[in-house]
């Protein structure tokens, strides 16, 4: 059903189009971005934002630049996705601390969007890079919110300041800067009521504390589902507290994220993270071109290359670059290998990140079922050492015990030892042409995705 | 051909367009009396208001209202004939009111063809039959929310993180319970952070009873307990709260459905109620997710909440017509009664009635 296609979808069948073609002419170009306005609107992108989008488009690509070069489509590409990323906010945009500690941020947003939890997820990511992170729970509203961020607190064994819910949210922010001094927390995280933007006197108090203790970083948390009231409510929020960034959440779902499109264009504040799963390590910087690429079908490559650039030893990897080149890949190697790209994240993330994926057909909404992986860990560690250097002596007798200590069956051993075989087989083939193709590729670390 | 003209139309309007973005529904709306969640004991939802419906319901909608209604006005008014530049524009308005490309194309081909089939020339009577075609859709596609003869009845509460379920669950447990009914309350959204307590504190607040288990618990597990403790405790009706989850993924939705199966189990042949929570202010999302949750456990009917904060509301329009889906309440505000149940009638006389 055309509705429940994403927008890269939509974008890549259109400017899919115009890469088949040779020259470009006006009209290919106000056909593609008919197209390209209609996906867009369908994934909530605001309307006003979406006229200018494509106008800018249409007067940069039906111009000479286009007509003269070489390749058409492939400059069309490159404007949509370059006013794309224009659209989201241009370059990264970072977190702004406070010269004199504490930095004060305070999380405001409508009800349910997210901000208690990008408020822990923020404070995990700040722990990370060496900060002192203070939650404040300055919600003394929704029953629970308090024992909420508590939870989430202890979870990430971070603090969390409390006064109950019977002190306003005014004195709770002031206590908590007292609180910071004392215990040297550099940064503060407020976590505000979340509201409906109509309501003047909750947003009264938001203001109240914006001049209590003022906050160096206001950050509007937007669910990445809202609709064309994006932008209504971004600018009401933007005119009361002037906001300083957006955090985009529940970016994991199929959303397809209009949102983030119209809210930087009508507010002129970046988005600076973007909640990309429920677990508390779910919170990445916002990288404009990086989405435009995703929305563009390119695949969020960077993204990727970064992470794998966390997990793996590159001395580790060469080895095993190596070792695939000889062809004595092992078990062990292969067990490896799975936990290295288990701690990459989940895979069907990964997996919308390649190239090309999430326009597949067969591949959009797959999910790898996680728990695979685990049996698969099972069976290799119910080996002993020798059989995983060797897995050819490994007999009747011995798959046996390899189910039973692994808690599988037979037939589970039989199968990864035929796909163990063939991936064996196939890298063999791969390595022999590797070294062919040895001088004219650069070497990649990275030997899973080669 | 209606969007695509409508398309080709954008490139040549848009220097004319001098509206800014962003202040249409920025403006400043009267403080109704009932401002929500100010008042600290009552959190979220306020004590009832002796206030008739109609004009409750009204002004929840005002928003709504305002801008919708004041957008097809002067849209109709700087119209001196009816032609398909108008067309175009009505268009515009719908999917700014979050209807949806799809539905507005249907839709406003229908008031296309009953304009050609009555002969209406005047722009002033493309209204009435807006009015009309909207309504049309949504009669349709509603259904009240009843409960069954046999008891207990068992409504499941379905939804992405934040839909507004545990607060639908306490304005239904208090609707219930105001009807001289014996409720309790499941806490099966056993995943986050202090879940349970926020549900603990509403079954407190409203005086109705609850089963829990321990945060991580399996959620068909405290779905099962509460069906057995609701026969034995001879309640009427049962609310069984579950995590919000993205309704893609996979994972989460299996176990949804296995909440389903073992609630369907328990109930020997009944259907169990089940209401989908969408947030209003939702996009094009809201049918994703009524589509996929509709996989996972056969959802009864749709809840909208927050719509007294949107300025739109559209969405209601788009399910109904596209996916069928009987929307059954919708929440206008946060006191314990306003949880509605939806009438078509009042919802597009609230709407275009000034």
């Amino acid at each position: 059903m055309a509705v429940f296609s994403s927008l890269a979808e939509k974008l890549q069948n259109t400017l899919g189009k115009l890469r088949g073609r040779g020259k470009l002419t006006e009209q290919d170009v106000k056909e593609a971005l008919r197209e390209v306005r209609l996906a867009l609107l369908e994934a909530d992108v605001n309307y006003k934002v979406v006229r200018d989008f494509t106008a800018r488009v249409r007067e940069r690509a039906v111009g000479q630049e286009v007509m003269t070069s070489l390749a058409p489509a492939h400059q069309v590409i490159k404007i949509v996705h370059e006013e794309l990323t224009q659209l989201m906010g241009g370059s990264q945009s970072k977190l702004e601390l406070a010269s004199q500690p504490p930095t004060i941020i305070m999380l405001v947003g409508l009800q349910g969007a997210g901000k208690t939890t990008s408020g822990a997820k923020l404070a995990r990511l700040l722990h990370k890079q060496g900060h002192r992170p203070l939650l404040v729970a300055a919600d003394v509203y929704r029953p629970a919110a308090i024992k909420q961020l508590q939870v989430l607190g202890e979870q990430l064994q971070l603090p969390v300041f409390t006064l109950g819910d019977q002190v306003s949210p005014v004195d709770i922010a002031k206590a908590a800067v007292e609180h910071s001094k004392r215990y040297g927390n550099d940064i503060l995280i407020l976590d505000t009521a979340g509201r409906l933007h109509i309501d003047e006197e909750l947003m009264g108090e938001l203001r109240a504390i914006d001049e209590a203790v003022s906050p160096h970083q206001v950050l509007l948390v937007v669910d990445a589902m809202t609709g064309q009231d994006a932008v209504n409510v971004a600018s009401s929020f933007n005119e009361n507290l002037d906001i300083d960034g957006i955090i985009l959440t529940k970016l994991d779902g199929d959303a397809r994220g209009g949102a983030a499109l119209s809210i930087k264009a009508v507010t002129g504040k970046p988005i600076k993270f973007a909640a990309t799963s429920e677990k508390l390590d779910g919170l990445e910087s916002f990288h404009p071109d990086r989405m435009a690429s995703r929305i563009l079908g390119m695949g969020d490559v960077l993204t990727l290359i970064e992470r794998a650039e966390a997990q793996i030893d590159e001395d580790k990897a060469r080895e095993m670059a190596d070792k695939l080149r000889r062809a004595d890949f092992t078990f062990e190697d292969f067990l490896e290998q799975l936990e290295q790209v288990r701690n990459m994240g989940p895979l069907d993330q990964l997996l919308d990140m390649l190239p090309g994926v999430p326009g597949m057909k067969g591949l959009r909404g797959l999910q790898v079922d996680e728990r695979q992986f685990g049996q698969i860990e099972a069976i290799i560690k119910s080996m002993t050492v020798e059989e995983r250097l060797r897995p050819e002596i490994i007999d009747g007798s011995r798959k046996r015990r390899i189910a039973n200590g692994s808690g599988t069956k037979v037939q589970d051993v039989n199968r990864l030892l035929k796909q163990f075989n063939q991936t064996r087989q196939m890298l063999r083939q791969l390595g022999a042409l590797d070294k062919k193709a040895k001088r004219r590729k650069r070497a990649r670390p990275f030997s899973f995705f080669q | 051909m209606g969007i695509s003209g409508w398309l080709r139309r954008r490139g040549r309007k848009e220097e004319k367009e001098t509206s800014s973005l962003g202040t249409d529904a920025v403006q400043k709306q009267e403080e109704p009396e009932e401002t929500p969640a100010a008042s600290k004991e009552s959190g979220d939802v306020k004590q009832d208001s002796p206030r008739g419906l109609f004009a409750r319901l009204k002004e929840g909608l005002s928003r709504t209202r305002s801008s919708f209604v004041a957008r097809v006005d002067s849209l109709l008014s700087t119209h001196k004939r009816i032609d398909e530049e108008l067309f175009e524009e009505l268009e515009e308005v719908l999917i700014q009111a979050d209807v949806g490309v799809d539905t507005t194309l249907r839709l406003v081909d229908a008031v296309r063809e009953k304009i050609k089939a009555g002969g209406i020339t005047d722009p002033e009577e493309v209204r009435p039959i807006l009015r009309e075609t909207i309504l049309e859709i949504l009669t349709a596609n509603t259904a009240p929310l009843e409960l069954p003869e046999d008891v207990p009845a068992v409504i499941m509460v379905v939804g992405v993180n934040g839909a507004g379920k545990t607060t639908t669950i306490a304005k239904l447990a208090h609707r219930f319970k105001s009807q001289g009914k014996r409720v309790i309350l499941g806490a099966a959204d056993t995943f986050r952070a202090a879940a349970i307590e926020q549900l603990e504190i509403w079954a407190n607040r409203v005086g109705v009873e609850i089963v829990k288990h321990q945060p991580g618990a399996d959620p068909a597990a405290v779905a099962f307990d509460t069906i057995q403790a609701g026969r034995a405790r001879g309640c009427d009706v049962v609310i069984i709260d579950t995590a919000g989850r993205l309704q893609t993924k996979t994972n989460l939705m299996k176990e949804l459905e296995k909440i389903g199966r073992v609630v369907e189990r328990e109930l020997q042949g009944r259907t169990p109620e089940v209401l989908l929570v969408v947030d209003a202010t939702t996009g094009q999302n809201a049918l994703s997710q009524a589509k996929l949750f509709s996989e996972a456990v056969s959802v009864t009917g749709v809840v909208l909440t927050k719509l007294d904060g949107t300025a739109k509301g559209g969405i209601i329009i788009a399910i109904a017509e596209e996916l069928g889906l009987p929307v059954k309440l919708i929440g206008i505000g946060e006191a314990y009664d306003d949880l509605r149940d939806f009438d078509p009638e009042d919802f597009v006389a609230a709407l275009f009635d000034a």
